[in-house]
């Protein structure tokens, strides 16, 4: 956690914005631009279907002041297709990136104790093969970072991270406000349920 | 009439089904949605709209404009002077691309158009096919939404949702780009239905009534509360909630150029224009206040001013549809999201009624200060040559303020906005936020149609009309009604003034030529004059107001004058300069 020295002599820290929107192509590149038009760089992006069908949900990692990402935020909830923008410092919320290292199966047999590796970093083989072993492992930049650092003179042949996912911890009832609004006012591929037409709501929280 | 329209008009009942092409689909839809006029220019990959609409002459109809950015600030002048949604035609690439420029301008000033471009085949998407151009990507920062049709079975209700987003909330452009494969198919039409809502997209905020009660407490405790007011008032249709509340309240209005004609000029409370060229009370008066009260504005800089010495001293109450714009320029210390037309009646139930005659003094006082250093010379300069100040207000003499006056961009359109008289609503269409060169002479053209039993003046600069002279060719072939006015000080005057004032007289390519207008119109039918003296100007004024049909009349102006009062870029509002 960096969080305590996060606040910078320009007040900017670290935002985690979530977004709720249709499924719709295009919906990413409106985001998008809403960041690059003030040349804000995003720091991580990670889109995929949330638990509801037809809604997806956004992480972007973004580093700028609140004032800023406050705007930001409205910008993005202006667009027809997004449903729900929250941003969060990372006091708010839990998360996590994974990520995976590839390195050959014969020099990680030899040099390096495999058992403590994996305890250490909480991380777990996913495949072994005679030519290389990938590992995986889950937690903040800086822990994964770290395996890297590990791995490096072992012949690191490949690494990836993913985008930070992250769960706000002030978030009661999140799920249950979804999936009733998914009832009540469904998506346009949804052919029959029981409130189907019946209420003409605007998705809130 | 064809088989194809006999069928497709016989459509109002639901669920019989019809086969027709997209193309049918989507005329039937814009009659559906009340679209009497569409201007547009037709091309290769919008041909199958263009072969159906031959068909639908009576119905719906289509002008041709001599470019397509002429043709989507017709739609946008259409917009502005009646108040429906502008539509407009364009086919893919270049035909596409020349709409960017009016779609930025419509985004910003908040005007609904549905504009519908023709596309290569689906097939042929990405292989950089004769004409195609990715429009969807380039107008995503430019449109409030946009869509690709690649299936006529989805043209109906993405037209309906088209609409709906375009003229509901904060108005802006929409842009459907339709396939050719999608305007050929034919599918089973089942009618048209419009669209009422879209369950991610909330166009008015709820309103809150907390923040209602907490603004006219505000409102009854303050001693020196002054209005500014924007478009929103006309977009919402709330002039006369307004002009209830402005009465009952008895606070002195001043409008940003968009907002101008929500009430009258001439109405005691209105205390004229805002901003960087604006009159010299509203801007010092705005940094002398103790609660401001903003009502469909969105705090321009060019209204501002710097920011940071910007009504400090007031409290800030702002009236908005858009909740983006609480608080993205300036602090609000009540935020009353909604429409307007919804608040404002909530808002002046509330409020005392009253009347400020000593804060009005000091308002009239500084009236009077404009008017000895600045406005007396404009408007009546006596000897010398013409001033554009006094050629808008002999302009005003003649039409009473009855006129949609449409303006060009510079110093015309400072002064035309500054001298200009409003009586009604919707009668000063100008390019406020984008400031686009060019938007005059296509956009009184739409306006005219917008507003047929008006009469339409577009004052012109030399620059800017030769942006899109083309459009003479429109007037030509329609034979629509527009008075042309060119107010012709042979430069680029706004950049020459700031030139002068700012860049030590470096006047760098502000020194253009023009061709001889009249001559120019002569050579489209159209009948002008052009005129450098005194003496014949109300003569000059009278024969293009009377003329029967379009008239170009060429006004020979000062060449080296400034536009005053003027608040320096940088500049607080309360720092305005009368020379």
């Amino acid at each position: 956690m960096s969080s305590s020295n996060e606040l910078e002599l320009n007040g900017k820290q670290e935002f985690t914005i979530t977004v709720y929107t249709e499924n719709r192509i295009g919906i990413l590149n409106r985001i998008a631009i809403i960041f690059s038009r003030r040349k804000i760089n995003i720091e991580s992006l990670n889109t995929s279907p949330s638990e509801i069908e037809h809604i997806h949900r956004f992480n972007i990692l973004i580093h700028e002041t609140e004032e800023v990402v406050r705007k930001l935020a409205r910008q993005i909830e202006k667009q027809v297709e997004v449903l729900k923008v929250y941003y969060n410092t990372n006091e708010d919320i839990i998360w996590q990136e994974m990520a995976l290292y590839k390195v050959p199966t014969d020099t990680i047999a030899e040099k390096v104790s495999v058992e403590r590796l994996l305890r250490e970093f909480g991380a777990r083989a996913v495949v072994i093969r005679k030519d290389y072993t990938v590992f995986e492992a889950t937690g903040h930049r800086e822990e994964t970072d770290k395996l890297i650092e590990v791995l490096q003179p072992y012949g690191l042949i490949e690494f990836v991270r993913s985008a930070r996912v992250a769960i706000i911890k002030d978030s009661d009832g999140f799920n249950r406000k979804l999936r009733e609004f998914e009832r009540r006012d469904p998506g346009e591929e949804v052919i029959e349920n029981e409130f189907l037409d019946k209420e003409k709501n605007v998705f809130s929280m | 009439m064809t088989t194809a329209q006999a069928e497709a008009s016989t459509l109002t009942e639901p669920k019989t089904t019809t086969t027709v092409t997209g193309s049918v689909a989507l005329l039937e839809g814009l009659i559906a949605e009340g679209t009497d006029t569409i201007f547009g220019y037709p091309g290769g990959a919008i041909m199958p709209i263009y072969d159906a609409l031959y068909d639908y002459k009576e119905k719906l109809s289509h002008i041709l404009v001599r470019h397509e950015q002429g043709g989507i600030h017709a739609g946008q002048g259409y917009a502005r002077s009646s108040g429906k949604v502008g539509v407009v035609f364009a086919t893919s690439g270049p035909g596409a691309t020349n709409l960017v420029t009016g779609l930025a301008d419509a985004q910003i000033d908040s005007t609904p158009l549905v504009c519908i471009t023709g596309q290569v085949f689906a097939h042929l998407l990405g292989t950089d096919a004769f004409q195609e151009t990715d429009v969807i990507n380039i107008t995503t920062p430019v449109t409030k939404w946009n869509y690709q049709v690649t299936d006529a079975t989805e043209i109906p209700a993405v037209l309906a949702k088209a609409f709906y987003i375009a003229r509901s909330g904060r108005p802006g452009p929409v842009l459907i780009d339709i396939t050719k494969n999608a305007q050929l198919q034919l599918f089973e039409y089942e009618g048209y239905v419009p669209c009422e809502h879209i369950r991610s997209y909330r166009p008015k905020p709820i309103i809150r009534k907390e923040y209602i009660e907490q603004a006219a407490a505000l409102i009854n405790t303050a001693k020196k509360p002054f209005i500014l007011f924007g478009q929103g008032v006309l977009l919402g249709e709330a002039e006369k909630e307004f002009k209830a509340f402005v009465e009952k309240s008895g606070i002195p209005a001043a409008w940003t150029i968009l907002g101008a004609g929500a009430i009258p000029t001439d109405h005691p409370l209105n205390v004229g224009m805002l901003g960087m060229h604006g009159n010299y009370g509203p801007n010092v008066q705005t940094n002398a206040c103790d609660v401001l009260i903003a009502i469909g504005m969105r705090f321009d800089d060019r209204v501002t001013g710097r920011l940071d010495k910007y009504a400090k001293q007031a409290k800030v109450i702002h009236l908005d549809i858009d909740p983006a714009e609480i608080d993205k320029n300036v602090k609000a210390d009540v935020p009353v999201w909604g429409d307007c037309k919804e608040t404002l009646p909530l808002l002046t139930a509330l409020v005392e009624e009253k009347t400020y005659p000593e804060w009005l003094a000091e308002f009239r006082a500084f009236d009077k200060e404009e008017h000895d250093t600045v406005i007396q010379k404009e408007l009546n300069p006596g000897t010398g040559e013409m001033t554009m100040g006094e050629v808008v207000n002999k302009l005003n003499e003649l039409t009473h303020g009855n006129a949609i006056i449409v303006t060009d961009v510079g110093q015309h359109q400072m002064v035309a906005c500054r001298y200009a008289k409003f009586n009604n609503t919707r009668s000063n269409v100008t390019s406020g936020g984008l400031g686009t060169m060019g938007f005059g002479l296509p956009a009184a053209i739409g306006a005219k149609f917008g507003a047929q039993d008006k009469t339409v003046v577009a004052i012109i600069g030399d620059g800017g009309f030769q942006m899109t002279l083309q459009e003479l060719g429109t007037i030509m072939q329609t034979g629509i009604d527009v008075k042309i006015m060119i107010l012709n000080n042979r430069f680029l005057g706004m950049v020459r003034q700031w030139q002068q004032l700012f860049h030590e007289k470096r006047y760098s390519f502000v020194d253009i030529t023009s061709p001889d207008f009249v001559k120019l119109a002569e050579s489209y039918y159209i009948a002008g004059k052009k005129i450098s003296e005194r003496e014949e100007l109300i003569s000059a004024l009278e024969e293009m107001l009377n003329h029967k049909g379009s008239y170009l009349l060429e006004v020979m102006v000062a060449k080296e004058h400034n536009v005053f009062p003027m608040v320096p870029q940088g500049s607080s509002v309360s720092e305005i300069r009368l020379k």
